[in-house]
């Protein structure tokens, strides 16, 4: 059975039908429901790709299909992002070479589908959710696609229990949540696919925008307004041999155990203790993972005191003023070098620390998902306190191109409760500008303002607000 | 009496919803809650309504020289009561022994598991460790 997590103090892990997926040749077992990342990496197989100049092995790194380390040839597909495919009985996959080959004619099925809507969602997560929910409790035909195969961004994989408002989402597990919301989502009229990324935008009488679908499907947009909420991706860390299989992004060891349970490694090491390497610390605690401590750079914790002191507890230290050297190992993690850092952020020689570990979590900080919105021409700003570049915004969430909003991480990282409120703003925004029901879109519009307002009223809202401020003095200027 | 062990301004309210006796207080959203101990029963309810695992029971009452702490628990194995595990403090230091009393699962998953302790350590214990018998 490898690695799979069978028995967990929160999750329960409902495991489709067996098949046999078939690497290289080499048949591999695998359950239905789960990813071809999950199931080989639950196999042993821990290296999906070679990098191209200096043929080092790869493991995944993000596990949401933003980093491009898991690509491989699937059904003669070449290039697919193998940690957001799910598995099929019979499916062929392959390492590829290189950059990979094109599919000779006839090797590869393609469809194609047009689409015309008021508003068009891109990502699926909190913040595309609730905006895609609100707008279309509103009357606003809404089209939502996400490139995951479900949806629910980073809630689906959130064991702990949310801090909030209990009029709100307070003390629901991130995993309810994300149910709650795709119970909402299914009582709406709003059209929404999985397995579908977009692309690309092009110049239309609307926003005409490519999705490509299932890898063979390709899918013309038509919109009058576009939410982009498609969150964000992992920050890496330079070390030597940071690209070794067993060297993760937090969020990808999170999608793995908790997503498809399967035990990322036997020994851990996180990096950075903001709440996002707090938090996984204790997850991987929680999948049985012996996790031998977390080291975090700054002179003090980052995240809340409320979840170091869960790990504290159960004897993990914390090392401030810490980071990580350099890693080893043959063709995987097997040893953390660990070094003090004084004020100046320089190492101090002699103070190293190897750390025998098969797991290195880095939860180091994450950048917003823009491309998209660079690409379609959206004018941008490097706001460092939102994480990185930026669309820049105005308090409505309207990019500098007109009907085209951000919500959630992509318009700076936050966290669930903003990134679903922001959601709702846009929804109720789009309602507004497509001329439905005025009063009730002004009534959440209103109600969602305030209860931000309340979410960032914490000081260590501060850093984030000072961002946002920046980014609608910015879009004033531009406009 | 429960015991709020939570002192940043985290924008939080369920303690305050969840108590009956309205023993818990918060003056704003963000501010940090305060127990009102007259009003507290030592019931429990919050143990398990706080998200961040911050909130534990102590029941200095119990025998001369044992005292009861109620901790929130999400591991595996939950406890069983009468079982010994290792009391750790705040920093996961085997302390001395705790014996379950009590075991409180709670549909979400999270255990309130209250376990007896030497009276001196009422103040220091906040998890178990290793099972000892």
């Amino acid at each position: 059975m490898g690695s799979r997590i069978w028995k967990h103090p929160i999750l329960k892990f409902e495991r489709g039908k067996p098949v046999s997926i078939y690497l290289n040749g080499k048949k591999i077992r695998a359950y239905e429901g789960e990813t071809i990342v999950a199931a080989l990496y639950a196999s042993g197989v821990k290296s999906y790709s070679r990098s191209v100049r200096y043929d080092r092995p790869r493991g995944f790194f993000c596990g949401i299909g933003k980093c491009s380390s898991c690509l491989m040839r699937v059904n003669n597909v070449p290039r697919v992002r193998t940690c957001i495919t799910l598995v099929e009985d019979g499916m062929k996959i392959e390492y590829e070479k290189g950059r990979g080959e094109s599919p000779v004619a006839g090797e590869v099925e393609v469809k194609e589908e047009k689409v015309d809507t008021d508003l068009l969602v891109i990502g699926g997560g909190p913040a595309g959710l609730s905006a895609t929910i609100t707008a279309a409790n509103l009357g606003v035909d809404v089209f939502i696609v996400d490139e995951n195969p479900q949806p629910g961004g980073q809630l689906i994989k959130q064991t702990h229990k949310f801090f909030g408002s209990k009029h709100n989402y307070a003390d629901i597990r991130g995993i309810e949540i994300a149910r709650t919301l795709l119970r909402d989502l299914r009582e709406t009229n709003a059209k929404w696919i999985v397995n579908a990324s977009a692309i690309g935008y092009y110049e239309g009488k609307k926003h005409l925008l490519a999705v490509v679908q299932d890898n063979s499907k390709l899918i013309e947009v038509s919109a009058d307004k576009v939410v982009v909420s498609t969150g964000a991706r992992e920050n890496m860390l330079l070390f030597p041999n940071n690209d070794l299989p067993g060297i993760y992004g937090a969020g990808g060891v999170q999608t793995l155990m908790n997503v498809y349970g399967i035990k990322p490694g036997n020994d851990a090491l996180v990096v950075g203790a903001g709440n996002v390497g707090l938090i996984v610390g204790y997850q991987l605690i929680q999948a049985g993972v012996n996790v031998k401590m977390l080291v975090e750079a700054m002179p003090k914790i980052g995240g809340y005191v409320v979840h170091a002191a869960k790990l504290r507890r159960l004897g993990v230290p914390i090392l401030t003023r810490h980071t990580i050297k350099a890693a080893s190992g043959k063709d995987h993690v097997e040893e953390a070098t660990i070094v003090e850092l004084n004020e100046n952020w320089q190492q101090i020689e002699g103070t190293e620390e190897h750390v025998n570990v098969d797991l290195i979590c880095l939860a180091v900080g994450l950048t917003p998902s823009s491309e998209l919105l660079f690409q379609a021409g959206c004018k941008q700003a490097y706001i460092p306190e939102l994480g990185g570049s930026v669309a820049i915004h105005n308090e409505d969430l309207e990019t500098t191109l007109n009907g085209m909003y951000v919500a959630g991480d992509v318009s700076g990282i936050e966290e669930a409760d903003t990134a679903m409120m922001e959601g709702r703003i846009t929804g109720a925004n789009v309602a507004i500008a497509v001329g439905k029901d005025r009063a009730k879109a002004e009534k959440i519009r209103e109600e969602s303002f305030k209860h931000l307002e309340a979410l960032r009223a914490s000081p260590f809202s501060e850093r984030v607000l000072k961002g946002k401020k920046k980014a609608w003095d910015f879009w004033r200027e531009m406009k | 009496m429960a015991v709020i062990e939570c002192i940043q301004n985290i924008p939080c309210d369920p303690c305050a919803y969840i108590c009956k006796f309205e023993a818990i207080r918060k003056s704003s959203f963000v501010n940090p809650p305060v127990v009102d101990y007259d009003k507290c029963t030592g019931c429990g309810e919050c143990v398990a309504a706080c998200p961040g695992l911050a909130i534990f029971v102590v029941n200095l009452k119990y025998k001369n020289d044992k005292a009861l702490v109620t901790i929130p628990y999400e591991l595996l194995p939950t406890p069983k009561r009468g079982e010994i595990y290792e009391a750790l403090d705040r920093e996961g230091k085997p302390v001395g022994e705790a014996r379950i009393i009590g075991v409180k699962k709670v549909k979400d998953g999270t255990a309130v598991v209250t376990m007896a302790v030497e009276k001196r350590l009422a103040m220091i214990v906040r998890s178990i460790g290793r099972k000892l018998k």
